[in-house]
């Protein structure tokens, strides 16, 4: 079956044309028609023109032409990364039915490696959120139980890839929003390092926090993925010149002997499932059985991520969502020909955002006014220096760190919705990587005694994401011999409706 | 120091939110426990912690200044709520008194 194979698998069989990229997208948005009804992971859809691409691409590869290893393979991109051809809502009211301009950087980048985009992913609104549900489109599901969520906020593209509707999505990370979705689907997630995936026309939550990224089900095709997306990018002033030509090869390791591992001793204890911290317990020693050596580490400012984060994160997005006005684009409330333009953009406002976003920005607005700003917005820039320093000291005597990356596994739709320091939760352990600016990923490491995904985080220093592939590749081939296959393979047959 | 309806009102209005009554009432006690919760921040950081505003630091990122391709008027405005005369159509910003 074409659409269980990987997306490495999937890009051989096109170029040495066993399989025309028609035939592939074809299979994928079969799949699609029958479980987004269910999954209600894709917003929009572009059928006509996902085969017109895929038509183009075999025609090319029929010609001669030598094309990349992902040329002709279906991706999902999540809805907050602009695109000429598709809306892009981010999940919001404020932007529903917008067609940009312009294609984001990543965006550009897939098209011009022969990817073939088949649609935009269900997210939170803007990105707030570690569950789906703030998006005004409704919830995605997770395809190992339909009552519950499929992470946050890029459960768009875990659910779709988990659920075999793509090989591979893009994802945006904040502060977890592509590793927390990856934990709690059973698929791989990767946040690179801060700058290494140009922002350009990714649609801005927090500038100084958001990574673009890729979500896949194998680290094979994270790696394929992350090296088409990667690289200088002067359209992004916060883009780095770095090597990305080693991911693929790292994730080909299956040795880590002399790897110096760190447990990050916050990160544990109370709060933590059972569930999840045995699987943990055992992913530890399986590395340890690859060779490497693992010590624990205190890294103390990292109990103080999670509040310097949900102040930090605010202030940022109040100003970056100032843009959304009603004036140039998105949605105008109550110009009805008697009212200022002020009046105009509060009602607007008012009418396009939901209510975590008008949460947040209350939050960062209070944050940065005057006579808060210092007590709060700057002591929380403080704490993230406090937690650089803690990485740095870290990271002189391990090569990666390692967390579970969720506290719990999947919680049921609904469980979390009116209670949001319950929701915030979710990204304790995700969102050092974020403050700190380096490589973070997730990767499957079996079921809970819920049977629900439990995903292991692995932390490398700023520009060493080669790491994250190293382990996270070892560790797959490991556990895979010992299942008999991926993960995936245990969840349940999705249905349609 | 609780966090009332009247400060969401005043805050929303800074942010140019035309809440309801009803949400200014709704939010101000879940505003209230999420700021105390992250009030935690003033207890570590000194005056001798610097402030961190982007982790991975660059400075003075410059490009050639060159024209290159930009969009087109009709690009532009393609997702204007209105436009008129290659331009966007906006309510009144300025008062006539």
């Amino acid at each position: 079956m074409l659409i269980t194979k990987s997306a490495a698998e999937l890009g051989r069989l096109i170029a040495a044309r066993e399989a025309s990229s028609v035939e592939v997208t074809t299979a994928f948005l079969d799949r699609i028609d029958e479980l987004n009804p269910t999954l209600n992971a894709f917003l929009h859809v572009d059928r006509e023109g996902a085969l017109a691409a895929a038509r183009a691409i075999d025609e090319r590869i029929a010609a001669g032409e030598q094309m990349g290893p992902l040329a002709g393979v279906p991706i999902g991109v999540k809805d907050n990364f602009c695109t000429v051809d598709m809306p892009t809502t981010c999940g919001s009211r404020m932007l529903e039915g917008w067609v940009p301009p312009y294609d984001s950087t990543v965006v550009r980048r897939l098209r011009e490696a022969g990817l073939v985009i088949v649609g935009k992913t269900n997210m939170d609104e803007f990105a707030m959120g570690s569950s789906t549900e703030t998006s005004a489109f409704g919830p995605s599901r997770n395809p190992w139980d339909t009552d519950r969520i499929p992470g946050g906020s890029g459960g768009g593209s875990s659910a779709a890839v988990a659920a075999h509707l793509v090989p591979l999505a893009l994802g945006s990370d904040t502060g977890g929003s592509i590793r927390q979705p990856a934990a709690v689907t059973g698929t791989v997630g990767i946040k690179p390092t801060y700058g290494g995936v140009s922002r350009y026309g990714v649609v801005a939550m927090a500038s100084s926090l958001d990574q673009p990224g890729p979500c896949a089900r194998t680290v094979t095709d994270a790696a394929l993925l992350h090296e088409v997306i990667a690289g200088h990018d002067d359209m992004d002033a916060t883009s780095l010149d770095l090597d990305h030509s080693g991911l693929v090869d790292a994730a080909a390791t299956d040795d880590l002997t002399g790897l110096r591992v760190g447990i990050v001793d916050e990160f544990r204890g109370e709060g933590y499932d059972e569930g999840v911290m045995a699987r943990f317990d055992e992913a530890v020693r399986r590395l340890e059985a690859l060779g490497a050596e693992v010590v624990t580490i205190s890294c103390p400012a990292f109990t103080y991520a999670l509040p310097a984060y949900y102040l930090i994160q605010p202030a940022e997005l109040s100003s970056n969502l100032a843009r959304f006005d009603g004036m140039r684009y998105g949605l105008r409330a109550g110009d009805d020909g008697t009212r200022s333009a002020e009046e105009v953009m509060s009602l607007s406002r008012e009418a396009g955002f939901g209510k975590e976003a008008k949460r947040r920005i209350i939050i960062g607005t209070y944050a940065l006014s005057a006579g808060y700003a210092d007590q709060y917005y700057g002591q929380a820039q403080k704490v993230r220096t406090l937690i650089i320093e803690d990485f740095r000291a870290a990271f002189e005597r391990c090569d990666v760190l390692v967390s579970p990356t969720t506290p719990t596994t999947a919680f049921r739709i609904g469980e979390r919705v009116a209670d949001p320091m319950a929701m915030y939760m979710a990204d304790l352990c995700t969102i050092p990587s974020n403050l700190a600016g380096n490589a973070s990923a997730s990767f499957p490491i079996g079921l809970s005694d819920d049977g629900l995904p439990v995903g292991l985080q692995v932390i490398a220093p700023t520009m060493e994401d080669t790491r994250l592939y190293r382990v996270g590749g070892a560790l797959e081939r490991d556990l895979e011999a010992e299942w008999g296959g991926s993960l995936l393979d245990r969840a349940p047959e999705a249905k349609g409706e | 120091m609780a966090v009332t309806p009247e400060d969401i009102a005043r805050l929303a209005g800074l942010a140019r939110i035309q809440l309801s009554e009803q949400e200014c009432r709704d939010l101000a006690p879940e505003i209230d426990v999420i700021l105390e919760s992250m009030a935690k921040v003033g207890e570590v950081a000194g005056d001798d912690v610097a402030l961190t505003t982007h982790a991975v630091p660059r400075t003075n990122v410059f490009r050639a200044d060159e024209v290159r391709p930009s969009l087109t008027p009709e690009q532009a405005l393609s997702g204007a709520p209105a436009a008129e005369d290659n331009r966007f159509r906006v309510p009144a910003i300025l008062s006539e008194d």
